[in-house]
């Protein structure tokens, strides 16, 4: 039997805003769709491009990140990084044939837990639309048997 | 640089899993059980060798199962699936340390806010915390032993603001022993309250009760008052803070200055006082703000005094007795250093002209509370004397409008506290002063505080007339008999159903309370954030509001949001005991969040160096390495996602933790079944 | 060990262009010192010995190999996998090995399109349409040619590798050292770092060789080289606009490219640690440029129109998404014999 596929969203908050935003549709009793796993930072500005690419080529359909709207982010200045180095990943990943509509900057403030329910669940049925990203299973089905003949292979005398 | 794939062996560390019900929040929704038993099994090979689940792991029972199994199993590192780790990550980590275990080895991550309370699909919310857990077991295993950073803290604070909250705080630290510096940018400190009449819901002459604390301050050998003043920058962090104070030219030499008065009774240059008095009277050029201004000395207004603007007059230095007025003096910069910083810069009122409807600025017997605070005030430009814009007139009818631009999404959604307090005070004021007829137009009567309901009974009992229901309009436009040469409050009664027009000889608008015109570039000066609205963001709104997340900058009054006199000064209070604290204890320990540079790795190309806007970074130009400082840096992280050789690292978020997060989250670390596949679920 | 007793050395290129043999016989008059130290088994482009030869050869006989160019197809996976067995220290040698290097910028296309591109392009003679097959039927019997793969690998994603030896070329000054290095061991008087590691690198970034002033940046837009009217020789060139990968790029080469007047284009790859190198180029081009609005921070990228191609150049096999998303996965191969010459 298949299932109806699920997809599995990574999202990146920060500690100040948008973590604190998830807690309050949490206390409010918000409901949104189970499909996005939250990963807290410090800041939306911690938010490394490799964490991007590290989620999406280990199975993630997308990648949510969020953090405080821009002239209040906690560390003053640093949502703006986060955004720059977001505009520029988008147009990679583009390059790399992943839809745009796969990686999303949220802003949210402390105090929009409503808000943010309502984008996660805009975003999940946007990825559901778009379906599978499936990228492990295209060049490292292949890999994964090799790593193992690798670790094997480590421990021969030289 | 093969591909990494620890996530799929076996792990030396010895981790705890413990997964809460919290009662029925998250048994309710999540299998709990099942979660701990599924960790216990398919985690196993990833270092968990105890899961268990109980029913209130914050309690001191739930806290014993953790200290218990990390002596008699020897757990290397705990992870608990709770609520959210901003209400108990420390409760967690306190008890791992009473074990004997480092407190950073613990993780605590959220089963509660982010899945039992948001999600239906009970079979879904069990899944996720599945993968909620594994994300946090896979990333303890890269979590540090952690010491908190140590910090001296400078004795010294300083206050920026000299109202109510300002003058609290400094006569408490200044009464504890420790100096203070209250820096105060008009010539005088006192604040608004300098300017009310009485005070709700006592009618407490506002002078009369503020004017000692003035005096005290005026006089404590602890506080050094730098009035005239503005802060300039301010660089350091908690416990060493270097701030920049530019003092003003008062143009008066302090020193021989007596506070006479002869040079402003002297001064042929008459101005309109648009601060103390409201726009409603005079000052002159050389003036103090108020009679009882505190310090004393007077200042001269460049812009205004005849000497400076054309070269003539010069009739204060001629009849000054001790030859205290000093043209020539120039503005001073002082470097300060301090351990803490209070920000009680308060309130501006609403600009009443924006309010186009109430016909504020167009109708001239259309008045601001603060106007009417001055015309009320006994030492006010009409003696006290309750009068119309022409001086003389007593008016028969007034009507005082709630919620000028306050619970209003056109201009303030929020509500600003004091306002209804406010109006039935006038209410009580003109009826005593004047006898006139008084409406009161309101929506809601918020009374809450003590004896505030009691005075509006009282108010009531005088026979004021309430009306409830949105003032649409203030015109001078006679529709009916009786509404010449008057001004007509247009508006709705819901309680009575229907409209209303009620003509009226003055209206005094109470107006909303808003941030300082520039609070955001005082935030930005001092590092801290303001809210959308523009008042200063505390730490916590309930538990913690005195603080700001900046340590080291406290806020008190009104500055963090509207409110009475009562609370301002509890709030003043409140943060001076947080300072005495600090300074009692002589050091604070600082979270060791922190990024660090790699001197080896690092090759000089200053990509970070523009990053920090806390200037935690720094360069040496002689070895071409960047280096950060661990007082200044706070955490963000930046830094370290922008390195380009990952020569920058940063603990508690650093980038191992996180990757092996994803893939505990994606479940690439789950021992696969017989018949599952290891593959994301 | 062989006959005359010394130890056997090998180098063999796969997907490569031959650059990194040149590189190799650029050290001069020290190959004299590399065929005093090794006996020469296997180097197709100097010595005559076959594949057959290399398969008769007991496992782990060949003490050093020097495996340069990436695995594009069946003959090259084949032979990664007989020099594994038959060596002892296995040396992905030059960026095409390290991280798949220019060959790896066709996991951009699928290999229909490949074919398109050399087959069928304007310039090409091509009337029949003529594609490769694997086998073809001849009078004398069947023919085979390998198999291209849909993507092109690092050596390491085929074979365990010891030694990770980068740059495109490897400078010749690192060459003779690294070799030195291995004689020296080999004699017992030195020891080989760990396996797994970098080696014939500095330890930080070009930047730390390049003799340019460097200052806090921030850049409004990027700048093409060829388009400035002057370029300052003094001054950092990622602050002059121009994208310089030197900052992600670990040293070694002695920043040549920089003191020449061009920019870095990251040809030796990342330093030691790092899991994908275009990743870090994303980050810190992204921090120092200008902009706080969407708006004006898209115009400024609008400047940089070939992201992948600036930050992946030379390791889009390695970065962790490794190819477009239209290459097709790549089949199950079965490790067998080296087919018959």
């Amino acid at each position: 039997m298949t299932e109806p596929f699920e997809p599995v969203i990574i999202g990146f908050t920060c500690n100040w805003c948008s973590y604190r935003a998830a807690d309050m549709a949490g206390t409010a009793r918000i409901k949104y769709p189970p499909n996005v796993r939250l990963i807290r930072l410090m800041c939306s500005g911690r938010l490394d491009p490799m964490f991007v690419l590290k989620a999406l080529s280990s199975g993630a359909d997308g990648v949510l990140i969020t953090g405080c709207h821009p002239g209040e982010c906690h560390y003053l200045v640093q949502n703006y990084k986060a955004l720059r180095r977001y505009l520029l990943l988008r147009r990679v990943l583009g390059e790399m044939g992943i839809e745009p509509q796969r990686i999303r900057l949220v802003w949210a403030s402390a105090a929009e837990g409503v808000r943010l329910a309502e984008e996660i669940t805009r975003m999940v049925e946007e990825v559901r639309a778009l379906g599978p990203l499936n990228w492990p299973g295209r060049t490292n089905g292949h890999l994964e048997a090799l790593e193992q003949a690798a670790q094997q292979a480590e421990g021969e005398p030289v | 640089m093969t591909v990494e794939s620890m996530s799929q062996t076996n792990h030396q560390e010895r981790i705890g899993v413990y997964v809460c019900h919290c009662g029925t929040n998250i048994a309710g929704v999540v299998d709990v059980e099942e979660v701990a038993r599924w960790a216990a099994e398919k985690l196993q090979r990833r270092g968990v060798i105890i899961a268990r689940d109980y029913k209130f792991m914050c309690s001191s029972l739930g806290q014993e199962l953790i200290e218990n199994d990390i002596k008699e199993l020897g757990l290397t590192r705990v992870v608990v699936a709770a609520c959210s780790p901003h209400l108990h990550e420390q409760t967690f980590r306190t008890a791992c340390a009473r074990a004997g275990l480092n407190p950073y080895l613990c993780e605590l991550v959220s089963i509660r806010e982010q899945v039992s309370w948001v999600h239906t699909d009970t079979a879904a919310a069990t899944e996720k915390s599945k993968a909620v857990v594994a994300g946090g077991v896979e990333r303890v295993l890269y979590h540090e032993a952690l010491e908190p950073l140590h910090v001296p803290i400078h004795p010294a604070t300083m206050v920026v603001g000299g109202g109510i909250a300002g003058i609290q705080a400094a006569l408490e630290i200044a009464d504890a022993g420790f100096p203070v510096y209250l820096v105060e940018r008009e010539p005088s400190i006192g604040g608004h309250m300098a300017q009310f009449d009485k005070t709700f819901p006592t009618l407490d002459c506002a002078a009369c009760i503020l004017t000692p604390r003035m005096v005290s301050v005026g006089t404590h050998p602890n506080i050094t008052m730098l009035t005239w003043s503005e802060v300039t920058d301010v660089t350091g962090y908690v416990g060493n803070f270097t701030v920049t104070v530019k003092k003003k030219p008062r143009y008066i030499n302090t020193d021989l200055c007596t506070g006479c008065g002869i040079c402003w009774e002297k001064c042929p240059k008459k101005v309109i006082d648009e601060v103390f008095e409201a726009g409603l009277g005079y000052r002159k050029a050389v003036y103090t703000p108020f009679p009882q201004a505190v310090p004393k000395y007077p200042v001269i207004d460049h812009e205004n005094c005849t000497y400076f603007q054309k070269g003539t007059c010069k009739a204060c230095e001629k009849f000054c007795p001790t030859g205290a007025i000093a043209f020539e003096q120039e503005e001073e910069y002082l470097t300060l250093q301090v351990g803490n910083i209070i920000l009680a810069t308060g309130f501006d009122i609403l600009d009443a002209r924006r309010v186009a409807q109430y016909g504020y600025g167009r109708y001239a017997n259309v008045f601001t509370s603060l106007e009417f605070e001055r015309l009320s005030n006994a030492a006010g430009p009409t003696s006290g004397n309750i009068v119309l814009r022409d001086g003389m007139t007593v008016p028969k009818t007034v009507g005082i409008i709630h919620c000028v631009g306050s619970r209003d999404r056109n201009y303030n959604n929020y509500c600003s506290a004091i306002c209804c307090m406010q109006s039935l005070k006038f209410a009580h004021l003109i009826h005593e002063r004047t006898g006139a007829t008084v409406y009161n137009f309101y929506i809601d009567i918020r009374t809450p505080a003590k004896a505030y309901d009691e005075f509006y009974q009282r108010v009531l009992g005088e026979g004021t007339i309430f009306c409830r229901g949105r003032v649409a309009e203030v015109s001078d436009v006679a529709l009916n008999p009786g509404e010449e040469g008057k001004l007509v409050i247009q508006t709705e009664d819901t309680l009575a159903g229907r409209q209303r027009r009620i003509p009226v000889d003055m209206v005094i608008l109470s107006v909303g309370l808003e941030p300082r015109q520039d609070a955001k570039e005082v935030a930005k000066l001092f590092g801290i954030s303001c809210s959308a609205d523009g008042w200063i963001i505390e730490k916590h709104p309930k538990l913690d509001p005195v603080v700001t997340m900046t340590e080291g900058i406290l806020v008190a009054g009104c500055a963090q949001g509207p409110k009475d006199i009562p609370a301002t000064v509890a709030q003043g209070a409140a943060a001076a005991v947080r300072v005495l604290a600090r300074i009692q204890q002589g050091q604070i320990s600082l979270e060791p969040v922190r990024a660090s540079v790699n001197e080896e790795l690092c090759s000089g190309c200053r990509i970070c160096n523009g990053l920090c806007p806390f200037n935690a970074i720094m360069f040496h130009e002689d070895r071409m390495v960047t280096e950060i400082n661990p007082a200044l840096c706070q955490g963000c992280g930046t830094c370290v996602a922008a390195c380009p050789t990952g020569a920058i690292t940063g603990t508690v978020f650093s980038n191992e933790q996180v990757l092996a997060q994803i893939d505990g989250l994606l479940m690439h670390n789950v021992e696969p079944g017989p018949l599952e596949p290891a593959a994301p679920a | 060990m062989s006959v005359n007793g010394k130890p056997k050395f090998a180098m063999y290129w796969a997907a490569a262009c031959g650059g990194c043999e040149i590189a190799v016989l650029n050290i001069h008059e020290k190959i004299l010192d590399v065929d005093a130290a090794f006996e020469v088994v296997f180097w197709p482009v100097a010595v005559d010995t076959k594949y057959k030869d290399v398969e008769a050869m007991p496992d782990g006989a060949i003490t050093l190999t020097l495996f340069d160019g990436g695995i594009r197809n069946h003959e090259n996976a084949e032979m990664a996998h007989l020099l594994r067995r038959k060596s002892q220290i296995m040396v992905a040698f030059g960026s095409c090995a390290c991280e798949g290097c220019i060959p790896g910028l066709a996991n951009l296309s699928t290999i229909e399109s490949v074919y398109e591109t050399v087959y069928q392009s304007v310039s090409t003679v091509n009337p029949t349409q003529v594609r490769p097959h694997t086998t073809w039927q001849v009078p004398e019997g069947e023919l085979h040619i390998p198999e291209m793969y849909p993507a092109l690998r690092a050596l390491d994603q085929v074979v365990p590798v010891d030694y990770y030896m980068p740059g495109c070329p490897p400078e010749s000054h690192q060459i003779e050292a690294v070799i030195s290095l291995v004689i020296q061991a080999l004699a017992g008087q030195a020891t080989l770092p760990p396996k797994g590691s970098l080696i014939g690198v500095g330890t930080s970034t070009v930047c730390d060789e390049c003799p340019r002033t460097r200052n806090v940046k921030t850049i409004a837009k990027f700048e093409r080289i060829q388009h400035l009217e002057r370029i300052d020789p003094e001054l950092c060139l990622l602050e002059q606009g121009i994208p310089c990968n030197g900052p992600a790029t670990v040293s070694g080469c002695n920043a040549r490219c920089p003191q020449a007047g061009a920019q870095c284009i990251g040809c030796y790859g990342p330093g030691p640690g790092v899991i994908d190198y275009g990743a870090r180029l994303i980050s810190a081009f992204a921090s120092v440029l200008e902009g706080e609005e969407p708006e004006q921070i898209e115009r400024g990228l609008d400047s940089l129109p070939d992201p992948v191609g600036q930050v992946y150049r030379f390791s889009l096999a390695k970065s962790l998404l490794k190819a477009t998303r239209a290459v097709p996965e790549i089949p199950e191969e079965e490790p067998h014999a080296a087919h018959q010459h």
